[in-house]
């Protein structure tokens, strides 16, 4: 068959129909694969103390959990379970707002600026997205120790100015979607550099920030070794760090674990429903070529 | 914009609402002084607003509350400040903490320092060998106070000067916790000396292993469940010097839980895992577990009731799972099994309550006989008195269908003897050894493989020990 | 179209980059040049000894590169392997998957229903903390588990995969999977989203097919987010830690089968902290160089291929 005919062909309705089907039939087998942890996290959560094998439908003492997570056994021996869903919040929100936007206003200095260590600059910052977490948290914490900062959530929060995977993401969305042009006219127009940054280009970034706002936020949500390491009071603990308390208890409550790790995803489900709408705007948006 | 108004306004709430919540949880509380005794007529120096401790689980902080607050000293405990400084025992972070908070104990603010720290078995010889405990002696705690502790609590907590530098309100010798209605079954009887007779050694355990086995039964559900009968009896610590020894007796529980696992004597489950907590339950086949105190009372009966036992109690009886079916015997080898250890830590502004602490939570009969009694506690305290009380005062135990497991437990107790067979590196050697010998017996691996892959994780986590 | 403006511009630039390098240099840089010199000491810690005056340490001081040899060889050369192993078994079928995803997202011509129901539910894996996954999965493959007995009832196979190096590499192959397809997904899509149109229509009207179109225009066309998945995907890879120590133990059970690099420096950063240092220094240059290789041959090159298609798409359409 000669080429135009095969191309009809590939265009035909019953091989789209075919493709059809195979795609949703892989997206729903996908779905009920993704899915499963979080239907066995709430399945567990209504569960009792001793949980053997596997429930697939619920159980009586899902009330009872909820009654056990707030009530005073538990808040004497691991704090108050609002204080702590604060505590994560509290860190995971400010970290994520100085990530975002100190690594578009990195990206930006280094998309928009035509210095002489400019591209030593961005080099620099790749090589140092190679370095693991784990290489400096030794030095870190002993630095941390020694001038004070343990325990508070400086440690936490600080660092994530300096993001190099975010900043690589906003340099490369940049390249292809912050055209210069745009600069320039601001510029004419009289706008300050800053201000240039903060009212114009920020916007346009819109779709890249809610990306890595949610990225950035579920990491420090879910980030257990650095509070673990920096903490010690335990009214400062975050979520991921009171689990492992729980976990260490020879009396293991599992109907409680599981119930305060539905009620520690649930923030971080709503607040990514809510930014999801602006991501999907957001890459209709970034399709549009300047 | 509307992004970061909403972020920014979502951290501003947080802040508003975690700075007023801010209000102070101590756990201090002014008990009842009735019951209080005098204070020794001791002189003691200027003492520390605040009482630091360490530990990892909230075991400890429950019996304080329950039993020593209401019967502090006043004159020494009001006004002080409890500081619970819980770091989780998962990945050695307790030990990790604690060395750190160690090293910087000289330099830190009274404050700061440490006053108390907890220590389980596996690694109190680290703690206990070194310089940073406070001899109980200069504590002000004579010998006399300690009188009543079982022999091998204050064996475990004696430096190699000869003083004992801590002390615990626990005792744990173990039992073998068996299956009334298979014993029926299976060996005709389910009267507890007439089964101990048949299993008072191992070669006789093995023997009615064998019979379980013909009905379709397993003795014991875990690898490891008989590990602590072996690492008991040693007759050298694992390490002498930094050199690791393996001992004869722990050879001995590799080759019979190799032989077990062969025959099916065993589940082939891992403690503490879902089908080994499954394997206590009704439907299950399993004969019998080796449980120390505490393992009764909590591991075996909330794991083996169907229905979750109700705050009040009211569900707590027979038919409701094997509540009530299961009963105690000694088994083949006397052993113990845990324990947390009570440190006053050098350095410390609070020898004075320290010593009422300890004073009260593990010398003082009258409370630790109450902490034994209490139904939601069930402690076995480290009083032979107390426990004599108890026994004289007839006690039973309506989960091992009436029976007195109490002077069984005595009896165990008095037989047990902890010297020179702790070592500080016990916890790691105890682990690996079983993670590794786990593939052993489930035949992944040989047994040179094994021995292999343990000595090779040793040495990742003891770099000075050698083989 | 780059020309630039006077040097007066040029200072803003520096003054931009002022917060990122200056809490860089402070919070990061410090640490890991303590680091570096560390990884040059023969420090051994003994664990089992604890005092005030520190005696429990023993410090040797310079070895050179000694621990960069012990690094390469035997027990932690090994890890080499099974991070990179792990690595692999999820990556391929992640990349695959999100990429015949994206494509069928984007594919208009498929017209796939409710994909923002799609989209949001393959994320949320993403979402679930590690520990959570690990444990429940845990559950799942452990002996009495809901898989195991699945298994058991289908294939009568009585084995726990936990227990076996390939089924326990396996599983945390599928956990990383799960926890990270949905978010390539999306990345490849606003990539995919981001290619022009008109190229694929003047493509088919020059009778090229979908497979044509998808490798001979997509994939080049997408390659700097390709790249960054890529690249991320690889940098995570080396540090995975969570997974394996959360579904098995600190040693990488069953027979450290599941005992990556990271891990290695969790265990031995107490005792020998010489050695963890050395770890780290290394991870951190095979990741550099490895990171480098790719991002060097395909980047600028990429760049350039991408104005001249760009721009000869633009002269086709006219």
């Amino acid at each position: 068959m000669d080429e135009v005919s095969k191309a009809r062909q590939s265009t035909g309705k019953g091989y789209l129909r075919a493709k059809r089907i195979l795609a949703y039939t892989v997206l729903i087998i996908l779905i009920v694969i993704s899915l499963l942890p979080f239907y066995l996290l709430i399945m567990n959560a209504t569960r009792g103390r001793v949980q053997a094998g596997v429930r697939w439908y619920p159980d009586v003492y899902l009330l009872d959990n909820i009654k056990n997570l707030f009530g005073p056994l538990t808040t004497t021996n691991y704090g108050s379970v609002f204080r702590a869903l604060g505590n994560s919040l509290f860190v995971a929100a400010c970290t994520c707002v100085l990530t975002v936007y100190f690594s578009a206003l990195t990206a930006y200095a280094i998309h928009a600026y035509d210095f002489r260590f400019k591209r030593a600059a961005h080099t620099f910052i790749l090589l140092i997205m190679m370095v693991p977490t784990q290489a400096s948290a030794i030095g870190f914490y002993r630095f941390m120790n020694d001038i004070g900062l343990t325990d508070t959530y400086v440690p936490l929060i600080v660092p994530g100015i300096a993001a190099p995977a975010t900043y690589f993401f906003m340099i490369q969305y940049m390249k292809s979607s912050l055209p210069l042009e745009i600069i320039e006219a601001a510029r004419i127009d009289g706008c300050g550099e800053f201000k240039t940054f903060n009212r114009i280009i920020i916007p346009i970034m819109k779709p890249a920030f809610a990306v890595q706002a949610i990225f950035s936020f579920v990491a420090s949500w879910n980030n257990f070794f650095m509070p673990q390491m920096i903490l010690s009071t335990k009214d400062k603990y975050t979520i991921p760090m009171i689990l492992a308390m729980m976990r260490s208890e020879t009396r293991i409550d599992y109907g409680v674990i599981n119930m305060y790790i539905v009620i520690a995803v649930i923030p971080v489900i709503i607040i990514y429903l809510f930014l999801s709408k602006f991501i999907i705007r957001g890459i209709a948006l970034g399709s549009v070529k300047g | 914009m509307k992004l970061k108004r909403i972020l920014a306004g979502t951290a501003a709430a947080v802040i508003a609402v975690t700075a007023f919540s801010g209000c102070g949880k101590g756990s201090s509380s002014s008990g009842d002084s009735s019951t209080g005794r005098d204070p020794s007529g001791a002189e003691t120096p200027e003492q520390g607003k605040v009482l630091n401790i360490y530990c990892w689980n909230t075991e400890f902080q429950e019996r304080f509350e329950k039993f020593y607050v209401p019967n502090a000293d006043k004159s020494v405990y009001d006004g002080v400040k409890i500081n619970w400084i819980q770091t989780t025992n998962e990945g050695n972070l307790y030990q990790t903490k604690l060395d750190e908070a160690l090293k910087n104990q000289q330099t830190a603010v009274a404050d700061d320092k440490i006053d108390i720290f907890l220590v389980e078995m596996d690694y109190a010889a680290k703690y206990v060998n070194s310089d940073v405990a406070v001899p109980l002696a200069d504590l002000g705690i004579t010998s006399d106070d300690l009188k009543n502790q079982y022999e091998y609590t204050k064996q475990t907590f004696t430096n190699p000067d000869g003083k004992q530098v801590a002390t615990t309100w626990q005792a744990t010798p173990g039992l073998y916790m068996y299956r009334a209605d298979i014993a029926e079954e299976v060996l005709g009887t389910s009267d507890p000396d007439k089964v101990q007779e048949q299993i008072s050694d191992l070669d006789k355990f093995t023997e009615v292993a064998a019979k379980m086995k013909e009905k379709g039964y397993y003795m014991v559900s875990g690898y490891d469940d008989m590990y602590r009968l072996f690492s008991n009896n040693v007759s050298a610590p694992w390490v002498t010097g930094n050199k690791i020894t393996i001992d004869d007796q722990i050879a001995r529980w590799i080759e019979l839980t190799k032989e077990y696992s062969d025959k099916g004597y065993n589940h082939a489950t891992s403690l503490w895992d879902d089908q080994w907590s499954a394997d206590m339950k009704k439907d299950a086949n399993v004969f019998g577990y080796f449980f120390s105190t505490w393992g009764i009372a909590f591991s075996l009966r909330d794991a083996t009731v169907d229905q979750k036992i109700k705050d009040d109690g009211s569900n707590a009886k027979e038919g409701n799972g094997l509540y009530g079916q299961w009963r105690a015997c000694p088994g083949p080898v006397s052993y113990s099994w845990g324990g947390t250890g009570i440190v006053a830590c050098q350095g410390t502004d609070n020898e004075a309550l320290i010593k009422d602490i300890m004073l009260k939570l593990t010398c003082d009969t009258e409370i630790m006989k109450s902490m034994t009694a209490d139904e939601t506690v069930q402690d076995y305290t480290n009083n032979k008195e107390a426990i004599k009380l108890l026994i004289d005062e007839g006690y039973t135990n309506p989960f091992l269908g009436g029976q007195n497991h109490l002077a069984l437990l005595t009896e165990a107790a008095e037989k047990l003897d902890m010297s020179n067979k702790l070592s500080a590196y016990d916890q790691g050697l105890n682990e690996k050894l079983q993670s590794n010998m786990k593939l052993y017996f489930n035949g992944q691996k040989t047994y040179e493989e094994a021995l292999k892959l343990f000595y090779s994780d040793i040495k990742s986590l003891y770099p000075n020990l050698t083989h | 179209m780059k020309k630039r403006k006077s040097i007066s511009y040029a200072k803003w630039g520096y003054i931009f980059l002022i917060p990122f390098f200056l809490v860089y240099a402070v919070f990061s840089f410090y640490p890991l040049i303590s680091t570096f010199a560390t990884s040059f000491m023969d420090i051994t810690i003994d664990q089992g000894f604890i005092s005030f005056s520190g005696a429990e340490e023993i410090n040797n001081g310079f070895c050179g590169l000694r621990n960069y040899t012990e690094v390469f060889t035997g027990e932690i050369g090994r890890s080499f392997y099974n991070t990179a192993v792990m690595w692999l078994m999820g990556f391929v079928p992640q990349i695959i998957i999100s990429l015949l995803l994206a494509a069928w997202f984007t594919d208009l011509r498929l017209r796939i229903k409710a994909q923002g129901f799609f989209k949001a539910l393959i994320y949320l894996p993403n979402i679930l903390m590690a520990s959570a996954v690990s444990y429940l999965f845990y559950g799942l493959f452990s002996q009495g588990g809901g898989i195991w007995t699945i298994i058991k009832d289908l294939t009568g196979y009585e084995g726990v995969l936990l227990d076996s190096a390939w089924g326990a590499r396996g599983i945390v192959a599928l956990i990383n999977f799960l926890l990270w397809y949905g978010n390539t997904t999306i990345l490849l899509m606003a990539a995919i989203m981001g290619v022009d149109t008109s190229l694929y229509e003047s493509a088919q009207i020059d009778g090229a097919n979908s497979r044509h179109m998808f490798w001979k225009i997509t994939m080049p066309l997408i390659r700097p987010i390709l790249l960054y998945v890529l690249i991320t995907s690889l940098i995570g890879g080396i540090q995975m830690y969570d997974v394996p120590t959360l579904l098995a133990n600190s040693n990488g059970y069953p027979g450290q089968s599941l005992l990556t690099l990271v891990m290695q420096i969790q265990n031995r950063k107490d005792a020998s902290p010489g050695l963890a240092a050395a770890i780290c220094i290394v991870i951190f240059i095979v990741t550099a160089i490895l990171g480098g290789i790719i991002f060097l041959a395909t980047s600028d090159r990429s760049d350039r291929r991408f104005k001249k298609k760009s721009k000869n798409a633009a002269r086709e359409a006219v």
